[in-house]
């Protein structure tokens, strides 16, 4: 498992390639967020974010068989194509696989303590928390059966 | 009882400081009692901490209540809701 909050980039392929050195592991599914249009800055709350992941990393693994995880989100200045997060899960099979990614990547929406900041040509403003979060995490309730399939 | 405080994004902008020490009077000794105490200080505090804001809590990094009890050392933070991924 591998958790990290840096203000650099980073290798998509490469982080994926280290998780499926396992010969257990037979899915890699992974999820890249990138800076779409307007230029921000993230900031985080440094110590509480990593916690947060690594708490989020362990419900995913309590809930589908994940043999590896990777987590990379970055915080600082970033420019529209630039990478912002990064998430890696690999399983046995593919349906642990993809439904472990897209819970984290839900639930690091709505729990990761990262803000953004917008520069827009009308000025900076900080992006508001959307509902449609809030639902996409609220799907993965304790009542909801988890995928499983593959 | 001291505590640290610490505000993030539009509220550290909105307060024009990332924290402080506090000294919490005698009697505050949750969350919901801190904030109290802050938005009694009028102005821009009043603004940010009053019922009507939203904001999330974290007592020594972790999400927490309004509830919550508060202890001397405590590292207490207020933010708004978050928006990363």
């Amino acid at each position: 498992m591998k958790i990290a909050v840096q203000r650099q980039d980073f290798d998509a392929g490469a982080e994926m390639r280290a998780v499926a050195r396992d010969p257990k592991v037979g899915a890699v599914a992974s999820f890249v967020g990138v800076v779409r249009e307007v230029p921000m800055a993230l900031e985080h709350y440094a110590g509480m974010t990593e916690r947060e992941i690594g708490k989020i990393v362990e419900q995913a693994k309590s809930r589908w068989r994940v043999l590896d995880c990777t987590v990379i989100h970055r915080y600082g200045e970033l420019k529209p194509t630039e990478q912002i997060v990064l998430v890696v899960v690999a399983s046995a099979h593919r349906g642990d696989a993809f439904a472990a990614c897209e819970f984290i990547m839900d639930y690091l929406k709505t729990r990761a303590p990262f803000w953004k900041k917008e520069q827009t040509p009308g000025g900076a403003r900080w992006v508001e928390a959307r509902a449609s979060d809030d639902m996409a995490a609220e799907r993965w309730s304790e009542f909801t059966e988890p995928r499983r399939f593959g | 009882m001291k505590v640290k405080l610490l505000f993030f994004a539009s509220l550290r902008e909105q307060l024009g400081t990332g924290g402080e020490e506090l000294e919490l009077p005698a009697g505050v000794t949750t969350l919901a009692g801190i904030r109290e105490h802050l938005t009694k200080r009028g102005g821009s505090y009043e603004k940010a901490f009053s019922g009507k804001a939203l904001l999330r809590m974290a007592v020594n990094q972790e999400m927490a209540q309004p509830a919550a009890p508060i202890k001397a050392g405590d590292e207490v933070a207020f933010f708004p809701p978050v928006t990363g991924g």
